[in-house]
């Protein structure tokens, strides 16, 4: 791995891939090769061909409409629980790291007492109070991401003040804000968007784990782990039902992951991998 | 009998040839040092030998160790490192696991190298040959200080009591004391057990204390080769010259500024350190310096000097105004500060530059506006003035003003130095406060630099203070000198008697630890 640590054109590809998976998804808000919701049992079980690219699963249904439905499923719910981990983790690492020490303990540890809940238990928790929904998922991975993401906040401020250059600034005359600008802001916001996006790869195999064993995404709804669990039965016959979602979920989380270890080399951290996730 | 022998050994990466047939022989109990600048390719060759090239580098030529070839297989050849070859590559703490104790690592470094008996007493006696507390063994690599985990690294290099000892800057970024007793207890080796040694260096000193044959070493290629006495004291090829020269730097100019009235105080100035929460911890704060009282006149130069952790950095961090004194006070011109607090007023009138040239620049900045920066502190002033302002400075350190609008990475470390030096002057300061004004350099543009330091200080009319752990920096650039050990003033004096008679034993120490001259090479 660490062979691909600063080669461009493994970044390059990885963002490719990571775009065209997330056009995937939304393309199919508007546009699908079949609707998923007509059934038609008559053409269950085709091999992939001219009709159909990827085949029909066991109810006749085209599995590229599903893997585009599915993949935008995992993008949502993944991209909503980031959404609701930074608005709870960015703020919290903000205070450990500008508040001074008292605020770093309590923030630090209301952090560690979060790392020691997993999305998995949570979402079993949720999903017995409310139901097993998509909703329940984004919440319990969205509350495993707050972490995460307060202690990358944290550190990223920490990194970006640690140079010299940012104390030949405040030499200079520099007052906080224009400071902060000038000579903090681009490498704090690379460090955070970095560790969001692994969050994202995780929260994409989180929500596969989840509704696979029937805790997230319910049907008609479909979701990449949906469709492992429906490939499962027909595995012996059709292997390909299971790879096709498969190995979109292995692409998706390998070039999210390397796109967020490439930004984060960018921005000059060195110290290791991200932060720990779900 | 050769006991290591290269033969013909290019490295290439890409298309571009970064060790260019070099050979060479170490016998049983012979040193030999490599010496050369910054990417002339030593280290790969000890990398080569030691079988842990980088990747993406391919090798030709051929290894032979004790009249054997080396073991083409990856496994097979690592066996060797550890039993018979000890390394100690890394100058940083790499070379060690953060995963493990100190004490495991040792255990797997002698089990590797087949010693039996009593691994705990073996463990003892490993550390305390080294100079390390054995109680030392239980603590994990980040528990340990930057010294001792250099040691540690020695430790593990020399558990298979090897026949052969590959050691790459063995003494980078330890100070003074340190330095000198890693390199004395390598020697002990050598002498005591008769262990040879492949060293690569761009320090002539070390060079001179270790080695008993040197090859120097330009672009990947040897210029040239021989006994160390042969080398040093009748230099045949240019550029060794030009490097043994560089070693000895010239003293300082005749032109002098007139010393005028006092202009810093210090009075007192004390910084102490809590070492956890405010309050809530019971230990005793830290203390960085302790009472520190002198004085700078106008156009004086006062170097700072002591072990590592003395204080130094954390001085000039005060009187730049980057820290704050937790007691004491400070005057600048009779206008009292503590630090940090130093009024934006003066803030134009000192300079700082940083210990590291690299870090000390924004690499997302064209140095032009790294220079420019300090500038906001004079924005009375018109834009025309502070143009030519920058142009002047720039051209005072010997640089062109083309260059402003390059990045940083486009420099060598000894271009970054000047134009930090041209960014702590561009306010036209009275007083430059200078880190380490050579320690990250190479060893051609050392000298360079400090003479470039007389002459702005001469042309400018500056005053400077100076942290530094080189004797060569006091000797040429400071009128006083200060001697801080654990935050306390122990000896205030001039260069030339601290050389002479070193009053307190600290100063005894550091100028005992000082390294041979290079040129007049002593023998051991």
């Amino acid at each position: 791995m660490s062979a691909l640590r600063h080669d461009p054109p493994a970044l390059r590809i990885a963002i490719v891939a990571a775009l065209l998976f997330l056009l995937l998804g939304f393309l199919s808000i508007l546009w699908t090769p079949y609707p998923v919701t007509s059934l038609d049992v008559a053409a269950a079980l085709q091999d992939p061909g001219g009709a159909h690219w990827l085949g029909t699963d066991e109810l006749g249904r085209d599995v590229l409409s599903l893997l585009m439905k599915g993949i935008l499923t995992s993008f949502v719910v993944a991209g909503v629980a980031v959404a609701i981990g930074a608005l709870l983790g960015v703020p919290l690492g903000l205070a450990a790291a500008l508040l001074g020490p008292y605020a770093e303990l309590g923030a630090t540890g209301v952090s560690g007492y979060l790392l020691t809940l997993p999305a998995f238990v949570l979402a079993v928790l949720f999903a017995c109070l409310f139901g097993p929904s998509a909703a329940t998922l984004m919440v319990a991975i969205g509350i495993a991401n707050i972490a995460p993401l307060a202690l990358a906040t944290r550190d990223a401020i920490r990194t970006a003040a640690a140079p010299d250059y940012v104390a030949a600034g405040r030499l200079a005359g520099g007052s906080g804000l224009d400071l902060a600008r000038r000579h903090m802001l681009p490498t704090i916001l690379r460090l955070i968007l970095a560790q969001a996006i692994a969050q994202l790869a995780v929260g994409v195999l989180a929500e596969a784990t989840l509704s696979y064993v029937g805790l997230g995404t319910q049907p008609p709804a479909t979701s990449l782990g949906l469709l492992l669990a429906d490939a499962q039965a027909y595995a012996a016959g059709r292997p390909g039902l299971l790879f096709v979602p498969g190995l979109a979920l292995l692409l998706i989380a390998l070039a999210l992951t390397i796109v967020s270890r490439e930004i984060r080399a960018a921005a000059g951290d060195t110290t290791g991998g991200a932060h720990g996730a779900a | 009998m050769a006991l290591l022998k290269v033969d013909n050994l290019t490295v290439t990466r890409g298309g571009s040839t970064l060790v260019d047939d070099v050979s060479f022989a170490i016998g049983k109990g012979q040193r030999l040092a490599l010496i050369g600048e910054a990417g002339s390719g030593k280290s790969l060759v000890l990398r080569a030998v030691a079988g842990l090239l980088p990747p993406g580098t391919t090798a030709s030529g051929s290894l032979g160790f004790d009249d054997q070839p080396m073991p083409a297989g990856t496994a097979d050849r690592l066996a060797l490192n550890g039993r018979r070859i000890g390394v100690l590559l890394d100058r940083n703490s790499t070379g060690l696991s953060p995963l493990r104790t100190l004490g495991a690592q040792l255990d797997a470094a002698l089990a590797r190298a087949g010693r039996e008996g009593d691994r705990a007493a073996q463990r003892t006696e490993l550390l305390q040959e080294v100079g390390l507390d054995p109680a030392l063994a239980g603590r994990y690599p980040e528990a340990l200080a930057a010294a001792e985990r250099r040691r540690a690294l020695l430790a593990l290099a020399l558990a298979g009591k090897p026949d052969l000892l590959i050691a790459d800057e063995p003494a980078a970024g330890l100070d003074l004391l340190e330095q000198r007793r890693l390199l004395d207890l390598i020697l002990r080796h050598c002498t005591e057990r008769g262990m040879s040694l492949l060293l690569a260096s761009h320090d002539l000193r070390t060079v001179a204390m270790l080695a008993t044959k040197v090859a120097v070493l330009r672009g990947g290629k040897v210029v040239e080769a021989g006994e160390k006495q042969e080398v040093f004291g009748h230099p045949r090829h240019a550029f060794t010259r030009a490097m043994l020269s560089a070693g000895r730097h010239r003293a300082r100019t005749l032109m002098r500024t007139p010393i005028g009235g006092t202009l810093l105080e210090l009075r007192d100035v004390s910084r102490r350190e809590a070492p956890g929460l405010p309050l809530l911890d019971r230990r005793p704060p830290k203390v960085r310096l302790e009472a520190v009282s002198f004085a700078i006149r106008a156009g004086e130069s006062v170097a700072v000097i002591g072990p590592a952790g003395a204080g130094k950095s954390t001085l000039l961090r005060i009187v730049a105004g980057l820290e704050r004194a937790s007691g004491g006070e400070l005057a600048f011109e009779q206008v009292p500060y503590h630090g940090s607090d130093l009024p934006r007023m003066l803030r134009h009138e000192i300079g700082y530059v940083f210990a590291e040239p690299a870090g000390s620049f924004n690499p997302r900045h064209t140095v032009g506006e790294s220079i420019a920066e300090p500038l906001q502190l004079e924005m009375q002033k018109s834009v025309d003035e502070l143009g030519a302002r920058i142009v002047e400075v720039v051209r005072a350190v010997g640089l062109s003003p083309d260059i402003l609008t390059r990045l940083p990475a486009d420099f060598p470390l000894a271009e970054l130095q000047r134009l930090a030096i041209a960014r702590a002057l561009v306010t036209r300061p009275r007083l430059v406060v200078i880190d380490e004004p050579i320690a990250a350099l190479d060893i051609g543009a050392r000298g360079e630099v400090l003479v470039l330091l007389n002459r702005l200080r001469a042309d400018f009319g500056l005053s400077f203070l100076i942290a530094t752990h080189d004797f060569d920096v006091v000797r040429v650039v400071a009128d006083r000198v200060l001697v801080l050990d654990k935050g306390h003033v122990v000896e205030a004096t001039t260069p030339a008697q601290m050389l002479d008679k070193p009053q307190h034993p600290v100063t005894q120490q550091l100028v005992a630890s000082q390294l041979p001259d290079v040129g007049i090479v002593p023998v051991f």
